[in-house]
């Protein structure tokens, strides 16, 4: 070993040369939006199976808990549940005859059905963001499983994020609550459009994420209201339910309003999540191609 | 190479302790940084080359996974590890004054660093309430986590340098 350390180059070097490659590698992957390629592959494939692993231990441990403690306020749940069952069945019904109206009139109007159903894959989440400022995280399906970057990620009825990066085994989820994300979104009722982005700060104190540069007719959206994916985005696919609106407040221009959105999906606990295997893109140079 | 296998170890289990046990034991959404704990610490028991080495492999694999942009922790953890060699004259293993400074100050640094590139440059300029809730708690929660952890990264590095003299006298 010493006599190595005799002819090897001293480390100021070997730091100036690394900081040297970290700064190319830096603005790179910055300018072309690159990801680690054939180092994504490697890393993926030693440390994706011990991710998994430990959080099947990890859910194991928490769900024999949960069953225990869970078992009080199920059967308590279940009454609950078991009167607005009934409720909702009442209100289904009417739904139904709408629903049927609408069938009707589409039908007549020869207009496709708006939301098409979208073919997904269901995935786990094996890793958080290590550190404390972003809501990265990893799931353990990936381009083995026709995963590709920019597809959306949902659970349950709302949106979670998009992917950002993929290796073979997995993928890398930027969530909406992430500080450096943006997506259009629109009020349901109204469709006017917003720019909802992920905040650090809000999401700290109060589970909440904003929104900006809303137009809209005065006071047309109000607290509650349902907040979507809109139709001009790039990325994410028209409809998917973000969350509803909390607070709503006009800018100082008197044009605009901004405030907060209580997400539809509980980030805290998200264990497994459904990815979109429909990319947006795609279907536009698909509609480009038919006209 | 055995000590090789080991860091290399040493690495994996932080990295994989620290994106799924320790989110899962989070206080109030904030997770300790063990990676800097082992940087920092190689750094100053053996000296500017490795911590810089080990600090790059570290930071490497956090950008691979969960990085915005490739290269941009890698060149933090390396920087940290470098500069944490200096200290390795005045490092004695028996005090733990010195560590739990070192150990701090690197992770009080790099949150400075990412506040600053990744934040303060895309116009996040609260920085008290940055400081309060998310650079504190973390360095709290790090330095509890360091005086376990410390003595473990202590205890398997005694022991390479103990069988590496050994191989080495034998030569002799």
């Amino acid at each position: 070993m010493k006599r190595k350390s005799k002819h090897s180059i001293p480390t100021k070097y070997t730091l100036l040369v690394l900081t040297i490659i970290c700064v190319i590698v830096m603005f790179v992957s910055f300018t072309l939006n690159l990801s680690g390629g054939p180092l994504n592959s490697v890393a993926g494939y030693i440390f994706v199976p011990m991710q998994k692993g430990i959080n099947q231990v990890g859910t194991w441990i928490v769900n024999q808990a949960d069953e225990l403690a869970s078992l009080r306020s199920v059967m308590r749940k279940n009454k609950e549940l078991q009167a607005q069952v009934d409720e909702l069945t009442q209100e289904l019904n009417t739904i139904k005859l709408e629903q049927y109206e609408l069938d009707n009139l589409r039908e007549l109007m020869e207009l496709d059905q708006k939301y098409p159903s979208y073919d997904k894959v269901a995935a786990r989440v094996i890793g958080n963001d290590g550190g404390n400022w972003f809501s990265t995280f990893l799931i353990d399906k990936g381009e083995n499983d026709g995963i590709e970057k920019d597809m959306n990620v949902i659970a349950g009825s709302g949106l979670v994020g998009i992917v950002i990066d993929t290796g073979p085994n997995y993928a890398k989820v930027r969530s909406i609550i992430d500080d450096a994300s943006n997506v259009s979104g629109m009020a349901l009722s109204t469709a006017d459009r917003c720019i909802v982005n992920g905040n650090l700060v809000s999401m700290n104190e109060s589970q909440v994420i904003q929104f900006s540069d809303l137009k809209c007719e005065d006071d047309a959206v109000k607290t509650g209201e349902q907040v979507v994916t809109s139709h001009i985005s790039d990325k994410y696919l028209e409809g998917i339910l973000i969350g509803y609106v909390n607070t709503i407040d006009r800018d100082s221009n008197n044009l605009t309003y901004s405030g907060t959105i209580t997400p539809a999906v509980d980030f805290q606990h998200l264990q497994e999540v459904l990815v979109v295997l429909d990319k947006k893109t795609v279907n536009n140079q698909n509609s480009r191609k038919n006209n | 190479m055995r000590r090789k296998l080991t860091v290399f170890l040493i690495i994996s289990v932080c990295f994989l302790l620290q994106c799924t046990l320790f989110q899962a034991l989070a206080f109030a959404s904030i997770s300790p940084n063990l990676l800097i704990v082992a940087t920092s610490a190689f750094g100053f028991m053996r000296g500017r080359k490795e911590g810089m080495w080990i600090g790059f492999f570290s930071g490497l694999l956090l950008d691979l996974f969960f990085g915005s942009v490739i290269g941009f922790n890698a060149l933090v953890y390396a920087y940290i590890g470098y500069i944490n060699g200096f200290f390795r004259k005045r490092f004695f293993p028996d005090d733990i004054k010195l560590p739990l400074i070192l150990i701090a100050a690197s992770d009080l640094s790099y949150n400075m660093l990412v506040y600053f590139f990744l934040f303060f440059l895309r116009g996040r300029f609260r920085f008290g309430y940055y400081f309060l809730h998310i650079m504190l708690p973390e360095l709290v929660y790090t330095i509890l986590v360091t005086i376990v952890l410390y003595f473990v990264i202590l205890n398997i590095n005694q022991k390479l340098e103990s069988i590496e003299k050994r191989s080495a006298s034998k030569f002799v």
